[in-house]
């Protein structure tokens, strides 16, 4: 199947190198200490942050650093076939993990010692992209909840096609088989913390559509440190001054 | 603005618009810094030849002190530090807290008090119903639900923090202990600030406010300190009481949801617009009164800047 047509253009219409539209709203979610949407196109995820609060399960409590937990899933209406799920399947524990891991490494978990961060993120619009917009939504639903981290981490991926990497896949470019590149990076500090790929690449061609992903990443975190700041001024201006 | 979207209409959106960047612009009038508020991992542009002290929400990247959470900048003489807006409670020694009991344990209640850990009331930093000062006994101890049972609001005094890193509060006063006959309502901690007050008898409603430091806010009946005996007795509170303390709860919801201080000026200002508006209680939490609301505050703030001069 043709996903690059002659002229260059995706089956979408964007250019190899562009991103989807994406959009972020901090605080959908009024009961959770934070909460934010975050769209990459058509995929849409919302994440709710709650926490730090007292460890639930005792035996898990540590007593130097905060517990991390995070909870993935998709809902019924999310994917085209309007199919039921089981809770737990393999597929959403393995996401779940993957943010929780990629959270907890820019969270300073020591400074909340014996209390416990949950992330919860769903998936409303699937289009591909699913895990990148996760880890984007839990970021900032953590920023939204105060909650310090090291840096905003942002995600992005990128494939190859055609013999083109093409940054951003969608649905369709996603279910082509071909390489699919999940990086997450520390966008400050220059780091990376993610990185996934189904099938295989050469490692040239690896080291280009890698650069591309981390390259969508940055463009991400800009957009991202536009969002949040806003949502903070306002905030900050209007509470501030009663007490003049 | 979060809970607010839905509900306004167009022109009650531009009215609540211009309010709200009316108060941005008194604020940065006022302070000359309004605009010192940063997002994660953005450097906070300090002088390094001073000497600077990092505080709560700042690292160091590279030699530069970089902010590690969202919120306010806010520097004091060589400290600089990061005031979040939106976390969760921070206790300092000596606040009031209003919490929830949620497990009644050994020698000890643990209270729900929006921190990253529950709370702990000890039985034994607590005065005993019967006032007389002693040991704590075995007994004492099997009697503790007949003093706080689960799911009740209480009020309390933070304590200290343990060696063992867990917060502990104490009730040793008439003034705190049981609350009951009134609404418990959550705000962002930010929004309540250290006062020498938090406990308000709001006579002419017959209404007691405490403002917990933890956003926390108790609304309910007044209760006499040294009326125990007589209080048992009667099982009801008025129609009339209840209805201001609906009055003065809701007040304090749109308030919140607006984001202002809560202080108890404010509070009374808003329940006395709303009475001399002829509003009935529940129509306080409709989209028109929360935009007059804001007007209000922008006009009172602007009378207290000419004040100062």
């Amino acid at each position: 199947m043709e996903f690059v047509s002659p002229e260059g253009l995706r089956l979408d219409g964007r250019r190899p190198m562009e991103m989807r539209q994406i959009r972020a709203e901090i605080g959908a979610v009024s009961s959770a200490d934070g909460s934010a949407v975050f769209e990459m196109g058509n995929t849409k995820v919302i994440a709710a942050v709650y926490g730090p609060r007292e460890v639930q399960n005792r035996g898990q409590q540590l007593n130097d650093q905060a517990l991390v937990r995070c909870e993935y899933s998709m809902a019924n209406f999310s994917v085209g076939d309007r199919a039921r799920r089981p809770k737990g399947d393999r597929r959403s524990i393995e996401i779940s993990l993957v943010i929780r891991q990629t959270m907890e490494a820019c969270i300073l978990t020591h400074l909340m010692p014996r209390s416990q961060i949950d992330i919860f993120v769903q998936v409303l619009q699937a289009d591909g992209g699913t895990r990148s917009a996760c880890i984007n939504a839990a970021t900032l639903a953590l920023a939204d909840a105060g909650i310090p981290m090291r840096d905003l981490v942002t995600s992005c991926s990128a494939g190859y096609l055609n013999s083109t990497p093409l940054l951003d896949l969608n649905y369709v470019e996603d279910s082509a088989g071909g390489p699919d590149v999940t990086v997450g990076i520390l966008p400050k500090l220059d780091k990376v913390t993610l990185l996934q790929m189904d099938a295989k690449l050469p490692k040239e061609t690896f080291e280009d559509v890698m650069e591309l992903a981390i390259q969508g990443c940055k463009a991400v975190a800009q957009y991202i440190r536009e969002v949040s700041p806003q949502n903070f001024i306002f905030l900050a201006s209007v509470s501030q001054l009663s007490v003049i | 603005m979060r809970e607010l979207r839905v509900g306004l209409n167009q022109t009650q959106k531009v009215r609540l618009q211009s309010a709200l960047k009316q108060l941005e612009e008194l604020s940065s009038r006022v302070s000359n810094s309004s605009t010192a508020s940063v997002t994660v991992a953005d450097t906070i542009p300090v002088n390094l030849e001073d000497g600077v002290l990092k505080g709560h929400g700042t690292t160091d990247h590279n030699g530069e002190v970089v902010a590690t959470l969202c919120g306010v900048v806010e520097r004091v003489n060589k400290l600089v530090y990061v005031r979040t807006l939106r976390a969760r409670y921070k206790p300092e020694i000596g606040d009031i807290i209003v919490g929830r009991v949620i497990e009644v344990a050994p020698k000890q209640w643990r209270l729900e008090i929006n921190f990253s850990q529950d709370a702990v009331l000890m039985l034994s930093s607590m005065n005993l119903p019967d006032g007389i000062q002693r040991r704590r006994t075995a007994v004492d101890e099997l009697n503790m639900r007949s003093i706080f049972e689960e799911n009740n609001v209480i009020c309390a005094e933070v304590r200290g923090f343990q060696h063992d890193g867990s917060l502990h509060l104490q009730a040793r006063s008439q003034k705190y202990g049981k609350l009951e006959r009134g609404q418990l309502l959550t705000v962002p901690p930010y929004l309540v600030k250290r006062r020498k007050q938090h406990f308000h008898h709001l006579e002419q409603y017959g209404v007691d406010l405490i403002l917990g430091c933890n956003g926390f806010i108790w609304v309910g009946e007044h209760i006499e300190a040294n009326e125990d005996e007589m209080m048992q007795e009667k099982a009801f509170t008025p129609f009339v009481t209840r209805r201001n303390i609906c009055l003065i709860a809701n007040a304090v919801r749109v308030l919140s949801v607006l984001g202002f201080n809560l202080s108890l000026e404010v509070i009374i200002d808003t329940v006395e617009a709303s009475s001399s508006s002829n509003l009935d209680i529940k129509d306080m939490l409709g989209a028109e009164f929360c935009v007059q609301t804001a007007e209000r505050e922008v006009q009172r703030r602007t009378t207290l800047i000419k004040k100062k001069g």
